[in-house]
Formats: structure tokens, sequence, C-alpha cells
């Protein structure tokens, strides 16, 4: 900011000199030096204000305008320039909100993109008609002001504790303890008072985070066409499946701990400890809940049997359990017990036998 | 003239009933130093100003409802989807409203440039030492300004009710959650019962549009006025002190410059708004929680907690018969944590060392300051880790390196890196004192080489001007830790337990330095001390005018 300012610059004076004998005669290269080193170029302005050893003061701090006329009026007009540019872009922000109508994508795209071209310009105009300004017309210059010390006088801080303590006198707070330990006692409640109130906020968990809505019998449905699934129709090894239970579509709240993968292995490809009962015809079905911190494990490989969560990257090896092989996950997820019913379709034998998504201080 | 007239007029006016001439005109003539990094703060400011601005735009057209409706909007490819009235309305403002992406574009674009903007600001105060006496207050409103921040921009794009941001509320329960004791409580208190539930938006929604915004619109104020009372900090400099402040006045200068700054970082937003998609949440879905797709990532400023979680080993322990999920628990509070607490305390553990309790108004140069700017670039080490591991996904499919890696290389990195971090920033401040004592002993190569009569060739050094060497020879003046009567090689009784070697250590860590070559710097008497190759007759300022620098006893100007 400080930087040398072009002709509108008053007489630089004795830095200049300095700068040059400095710097071998050369001035480029001396204003070079000053970048290296990484400080403000070196103040070449006058301090206006009058020095303390009794000089007669300026009546003046800042000087009245450029010397260099051919130059100002340079300046002058490139700064009513960019304040035009600036005007016509927001005439022409105004044009595009007529103009321009939305609805479709299309549309907004050209909208958006009308609306915000006019309004960028308008705005980056008015500011470099306001930079050039105050960089080629306003004189530069460099005022000094002297600090004080923060700490208040003695005077004042004695002053302060006397009318602090005669008011505390007056108010006979220390001198009368009954009134200042029931005054205490008295905003107890008050504090506590909002936070009780903020007890209907929701229920207590109770056991609800024990427990998902997978009952003995419920029907698996796949998640988005709530169609009902036999083995026969899901029998390509390799194949994976989001499942929800029957009727809950509509619950995220169920949903969010009800959310089950479902996936078929070749022969003899499951393991231990996958629990083979609670399969059918090797068909497997883990909770999508990660027990990390709750997002659906959704990515599953086939090449590997790992499923992974996309959150933190928690993986589960799907043929051995769900167990977890790599990331943040301290728990397999858990698997959701299958049989048949009566009519063939994939349904649940029980809920699951813990519960399901990240831990709770409560789950045991 | 009659302008002349028609000003004073309103001014008596007004100075009748309000008497604000003479505050008023020390407020026009108060001095603003320069230097590019006292931007940044300003970036943050006018961020929230725009954040303020397009938010409110937005409020008039969202609805913080998670009441399903079947949409049927002008976004065909979501056309008879199920989807909250959030939802719904967001995409409402992103395609039925004119300028309603724009606005949400901007907003986004916005907080990020906020977050940015307060990162660079608290980094900037940290290095040059402008924490320091008196400014401890404003620097713990700056931490809190940060972390409101953090919970503002959570809540902020959370409100649309899509899969991503769906996928961060659901890690925020799976966190609360992890508090012992009444981590289930408070989850269950928060989300209305279970997750999602139908309260969160709502609940949300005051909280981002009323509550934050008005602490935080507090707490700047409160920020901007101690600032103004206590005066700028400024670099190092020809006439520069520890007294005074040297720059060009709030009325015209300051006020047109910052003016073009605010239009600037306006115009800068816009054009990002308009060319720039962010958080395009009709591709995302409504948020169910069932799906979730790959290469999901936070805001940037949230990077970090999400990098913690990430990198840090499954443990989960089983505590007095409850199960305590430490896998989430201590990275997502204790890494944010420490360095929020760290950076807290840091000033006043600075004063406990040093010994040093005097106002600073004049900044360190970072190199000048070895220990503090060490810590500082070990602690940005620790963080980056964290941070650049919250997005490993996208790390390890942009180079195509295995995603396991990216995690094994930050559970190494974020130990050893803030070591390495710390050793290599010392070693360069180090060098680079060296290199300014080098400048000032010897001056600076003109390029001109001359031939000595004798057949020597010699190069031309020039001593450095006295504005450079104002900079050069600023260094902090630690005083000697206080004497609490010992003499000689006896140390004081106050300096021989355990606390006191242990804070004699710490001071000579702290105050580490390359000497200043003989004759400059502290207390000098006499001498400029240049080197032998100096050129004659460079004008440079008289002894007492040199060490005028921060160096001039008594800095506390407790005269």
């Amino acid at each position: 900011m400080s930087e040398t300012n072009g002709p509108a610059e008053p007489e630089r004076g004795e830095d200049l000199m300095a700068d040059l004998a400095a710097s071998g005669g050369e001035p480029d290269e001396g204003q070079a030096r000053h970048r290296v080193i990484g400080t403000p170029a070196p103040a070449q302005a006058r301090t206006l204000l009058a020095d303390q050893r009794g000089e007669p003061a300026e009546v003046r701090e800042l000087p009245a305008g450029p010397e260099d006329l051919p130059s100002a009026k340079r300046a002058e007009r490139a700064v009513a320039a960019c304040f035009t540019i600036a005007m016509l872009a927001g005439l022409g922000f105004i044009a595009s909100y007529v103009i321009f109508r939305v609805h479709t994508i299309n549309n907004v795209f050209h909208s958006n993109l009308a609306l915000g071209l006019t309004m960028a310009v308008a705005f980056l105009a008015l500011g470099a008609g306001a930079v050039i300004w105050v960089r080629r017309l306003m004189p530069n210059v460099e005022l000094t002001e002297q600090r004080h010390v923060l700490r208040s006088t003695p005077e004042n801080k004695a002053a302060f504790a006397k009318t602090f303590e005669e008011g505390a006198e007056a108010s006979q707070f220390v001198k009368r303890p009954i009134i200042r330990r029931t005054l205490i006692a008295a905003t107890v409640p008050a504090v506590i008072a909002p936070i009780v109130l903020l007890r209907d906020s929701g229920p207590l968990p109770e056991k609800s985070l024990d427990h998902t809505v997978w009952k003995r019998g419920t029907r698996l449905v796949v998640y988005g066409t709530n169609r009902p699934l036999t083995p026969a129709e899901f029998n390509s090894p390799g194949a994976s499946l989001s499942v929800i239970p029957e009727g809950f579509a509509d619950n995220d709240d169920a949903l969010a701990k009800a959310a089950t993968t479902l996936i078929k292995f070749g022969p003899d490809e499951l393991k231990a400890p996958t629990v083979m009962n609670w399969t059918v015809d090797n068909i497997v079905a883990y909770s999508k809940i990660c027990p990390h911190l709750g997002c659906p494990a959704a990515l599953y490989e086939q090449t590997t049997h790992h499923i992974l969560c996309p959150c933190h990257q928690s993986t589960f090896d799907a043929a051995r359990g769900a167990k977890v092989i790599f990331g943040p996950a301290s728990r397999p997820l858990p698997q959701l017990p299958l049989m048949l019913n009566a009519q063939g379709y994939l349904v649940a034998q029980s809920d699951y036998h813990e519960p399901v998504g990240p831990s709770f201080w409560e789950r045991s | 003239m009659s302008t002349n007239r028609a000003l004073e007029g309103v001014g008596t006016f007004l100075d009748d009933r309000l008497h604000g001439a003479r505050g008023i005109r020390i407020f026009l003539r108060k001095i603003f130093p320069d230097h590019w990094s006292f931007l940044l703060g300003e970036i943050a400011l006018y961020s929230f100003i725009i954040l303020l601005l397009t938010g409110t735009f937005l409020t008039l057209f969202f609805q913080p409802s998670m009441s399903t409706i079947t949409y049927h909007g002008s976004y065909l490819p979501l056309e008879g989807v199920k989807m909250s009235r959030a939802y719904a309305s967001t995409l409402d403002i992103s395609f039925d409203v004119r300028g309603g992406l724009l606005m949400r574009q901007i907003h986004h674009w916005a907080a990020d440039l906020f977050m940015a903007a307060i990162f660079a600001h608290m980094i900037r105060i940290f290095f040059t030492g402008a924490y320091r006496k008196p400014r401890e207050v404003n620097w713990l409103i700056g931490i809190t300004l940060f972390t409101l921040g953090l919970i503002e921009g959570l809540f902020g794009y959370s409100l649309p009710d899509d899969l991503l941001s769906g996928a961060g509320l659901r890690i925020l329960e799976g966190v609360l959650q992890s508090i012992p004791i009444v981590g289930t409580y408070l989850a269950f208190f928060l989300f209305g019962g279970p997750f999602p539930g139908n309260d969160i938006v709502p609940r949300m929604y005051i909280l981002h549009v009323l509550v934050i915004p008005g602490l935080l619109l507090a707490l700047i104020t409160a920020h901007l006025f101690i600032m103004v009372f206590q005066k700028h900090t400024q670099m190092p400099g020809k006439g520069r002190t520890n007294q005074n402040v040297v720059g060009q006045p709030m009325y015209p200068y300051f006020m047109a410059k910052t003016g073009a700054y605010f239009f600037f970082i306006f115009g800068i937003l816009a054009l990002a708004g308009a060319a720039a998609q962010i958080n395009p949440v009709w591709l995302y879905g409504p948020y169910n929680p069932v799906a979730m797709s790959a290469g999901s990532q936070p805001d940037f400023y949230m990077g970090m907690l999400e990098g913690a979680l990430r990198v840090f080993p499954a443990w989960n322990w089983e505590v007095l018969g409850h199960d305590f999920a430490f896998n989430v628990f201590v990275p997502a509070l204790v890494p944010l944590g420490l360095i929020f607490t760290g950076a807290a305390v840091w000033p006043f553990i600075e004063q406990w060392v040093t010994g040093d309790k005097r106002e600073h108004h004049l900044l360190d140069r970072p190199r000048n300051a070895p220990t503090r700017t060490a810590i500082g670039m070990a602690v940005i080490t620790f963080y980056g880790v964290l941070w650049a591991e919250g997005a490993n996904d996208i790390i390890a499919d942009h180079f195509n390196v295995s995603l396991y890696l990216t995690t094994q290389i930050a559970q190494v990195a974020w130990l050893v890196g803030p070591i390495l971090a710390y050793i290599i920033t010392k070693r360069i401040c180090l060098g680079l004192q060296r290199k300014d004592v080098h400048l000032l002993e010897h001056g600076v190569e003109t390029g001109i080489i001359r031939q000595l009569p004798s057949g020597e060739f010699i190069e031309e050094t020039a001593p450095v001007d006295e504005e450079a060497r104002a900079v050069l020879e600023s260094r902090p003046d630690y005083e000697p830790l206080p004497d609490l009567g010992g003499t000689g090689d006896v140390p004081a009784p106050g300096m021989r337990g355990a606390v006191g070697k242990v804070r004699t250590r710490l001071y000579n860590l702290a105050t580490e330095s390359v000497p200043l070559p003989a004759g400059n710097g502290h207390r000098a008497v006499e001498g400029n001390g240049h080197g032998q190759h100096a050129v004659e007759g460079n004008g440079h300022a008289a002894p007492a005018e040199v060490s005028s620098g921060p160096d001039a006893p008594p800095a506390d100007g407790e005269h």
C-alpha cells in the first residue's frame, strides 16, 4: 500500500537520496531490496505533525492536493471511468433480473451467470475506482500518533476503589450476610430452571437404541421398490442389495437403525465367524449402519467381499461375519438372522441380537 | 459554499444534541498502519457482513421444516420424490427465485471465506506476537469467534437437509452419543428423539439465523472496539516505536481503501457465486438414512475433525460396565480442544516463561521469535495432517495411492510431522537471523566489482539504508528473568526448585536468537557496526535514532 506512488507523489527528498546512495546509484535495485526484506517501502512522506521541540505547530495535517496536474487529470478520468462501469454493470444486473427467466436448469444457469457477473463487475469496478482515487489522487501522507499507556493513573484507580467501596458499604452487602446468602441462593434456581425447561426437547432414550423394528417374520423388501424377495430372485453370487423391513419405507427414524445390506455368496465362500444358521442359501444380511458413527456402510466390493463405509473408511469382511479389517470401527456389523417364510420370501428370524450403530454409554 | 453551510447546519444540529465534534474528529484522524497481513481480519469482517446480507435474503424463502412433501417443482430429475420442506424450499430458492441460486452460492462461498480468513488472521496474530499484552482479551474473543464460526457453518450447511449434510448430522449424533454418561441424553434432546426425527432442522435454523449470529455480531463489535481503543499494532520500521503508531489516517485514506476492499471481496464472492458451483444439493438428493455416496466431504473447516475421526485407531473400551467409544470421543473432542485451549493459554504461558509483563505494540518478525514460530508451525502441521486426512479418500483417488496407505501415513505423520516442523522452522528462523546479521555487518551486495591497484578484485557492498536497518535490528527485547535474590553463579532461591529449573530452561529456549553484531541493537551506545567493506557517506541516522526501535527501554512506557 505504501509503495512508491507515481508522479502525483510530492517530492521524495532525502529518502530517495538515501536509497540511491544505499543501492549504488540504482534506485530500482533499492526498491527490489526492500521487498526482499519484506517490509513496507520507505516512508517517503513527511511527518506533518509538529515535533515536540517547540517548533511552531503546522496548521494543516494533510496536504491540499496533488502537484502534478496532468497526471491527476488522467487519474481523475480513470476513476470516473471505473465508477461509470460500476453504474452500467449495476444497471446490467437489474436488466438481467428482468430479462432472464428461471424455472429450468438452463435458464437458471444463464440467469445466475448474468446476475453474478454483472454484480461482480459492478463491485470490482467500484473497488478499482476507489483504489485509483486513493493511490493516484490523494497525496501520500504518513502521520504519527502517540500511544498512551492503557493502565489508569493511581489516582483514578484509587478513586474507583473508593467509589466501589462506598457503594458496597451503602448497600451493606458485606455487612449483612443473610441478605447476601439468600440472594445467592435465590439465583441458583434461576440458573437451573432454563436447563430444566429443556427437558421436554426430547424423550428419554430408555432402551430405544437397543432395538430396531425387525421382528420374527418381518419380510425384507428391496429399498426403493419395496418388493419382497425370494432366494431365487437374488441368486447371482457377489450381488448386494439394500433392504429394509416391510412397511417402514417412509419412516426415517426406523430406517436409521434398520437399514440392512443383503449379500449373496457362492457356495463355501462364507466363513466363520459368520453365523451360518442365520443365512439362507448363502445369502447373508448385515446391518448397513456403521458401528463407528452411523453412516450407511454403502460400498461393497465383490471381488474382495469388503464392505466400506464412505464416511471414515471402516472396512468389514462380509465373508467373515463382517469383522473389521481396517479403520476406526471397533465392532463388526451386526448380522441379521434370516429365514424363509411359508411363501418362500426372505424374512427375519428376529431382531438384531445386539444394538446397531454407534457406541453409547448404556450399550452393553 | 452552500454545501459548507449545509454541512455546518447538520453538524451543528447533531453536535448541539449529541456532542460529537471532538470525538469524531479524533476518530477521523485515527491512524491505520499499513501491512498486507493486516487485511486478513478485514476479509473475515466483510465476509461476515456479506453473510448477513445474503443470509437475510435466503430466510425470506427458506422453510425450516422437516415435514415430508412430494416434490413437483422445476427441477425435473427429482419430480415426484418425497423430501422435507427444507430441501424442497432449497430447490425452489435455486430454481424458482431469480438471484436465489446466486445468493445461496455467495452465502456458502462467503462462509468458507469467513472461516479461511479467520484461520489466516489468527495465524498472522500468532506469528507476529500481536496477542501479547494488552491484547490477550481480543485474542480470546478471536478464539471464541472461531469456535462459534465452526458451529455456525456446520448448522448452516446442514439446513438444506440433503443427503450429504444429513450424513454430517448422523456423525454429530454419534459423537454426542460417545460422551460418557450424558451423551445419549444429549443426542435425544438435540434431535428431539431418535435420529433423524423432525426437529433438528428448525432447531438448527433458529440457532443459525439468530442466536449464533447475534453472539458473533456482539463479539465482533467488542473485538473492533477493543482494537480501536488499544490502537493498532505495527510492523517494525523506521520511526516506528512501541510508543507511537505510524500510518495513514482513517479519513479519507483508510475509509476509501477499506471501502474498496469491501467491494473487492463482494466482487470476488459474486464472481465465485456466478461461476463456481458450490453445494449443489439437487445432485445429492434429499436425506435418507439408507443411502450414502463415496467421496463425502464436509466443508473445509470441519475437515480436521473428520480427519481425526478417520486416523484414530479402533479403541473402544468397557468402563465400569459401560460402553466408552474412545475411538470417537477422543478424536472428536481432544485434538481441536487441545489446539483451542493451548492457543487460549499461550499468551499467559509466554508471559510466565519470559517474565515479560510489558505492553507490546510493535510486532515481532516471525524469524525473531524462533521458538514461538516453530511451535506455531508444529501446530499448523498437526492440524494440516489431520485436515488432509479428512480428504484422504479424495487424495487416494486423485494420486492413485492406496486408501489405507494414506491413513497409515497420517497415523505416523500427525506425530512425527509436528516435531520435524518444529526443528526445521527453528533452523530456518535462526538461518534468516544470521542472514540479517550478515546484512547488517557486511551490507548489501551492489553487483559492482572493483579491481584494486594490486590486481585484486573485490565486490563492493553498500550498507543497508535506515528503513531496512530499522527492520533488521528489530528484535524482541527480552528482559532477564526476575532476579529473586541470587548472586553470581548461585541461582536465586525462587529458581532453584524443579519449577525454577524448568522455567530457566524454557526461558533460554524462548529467547534463543542469533546475537546482533556488536554495537547494534540492545542499548547501543555508539557505533553502527557496519562491515569493513561499507561505502562511506551513506547518510544513516544518528545512533540515538537507530536504537529507538523496540529495544529502546523502557518499552512499557511507564514513565
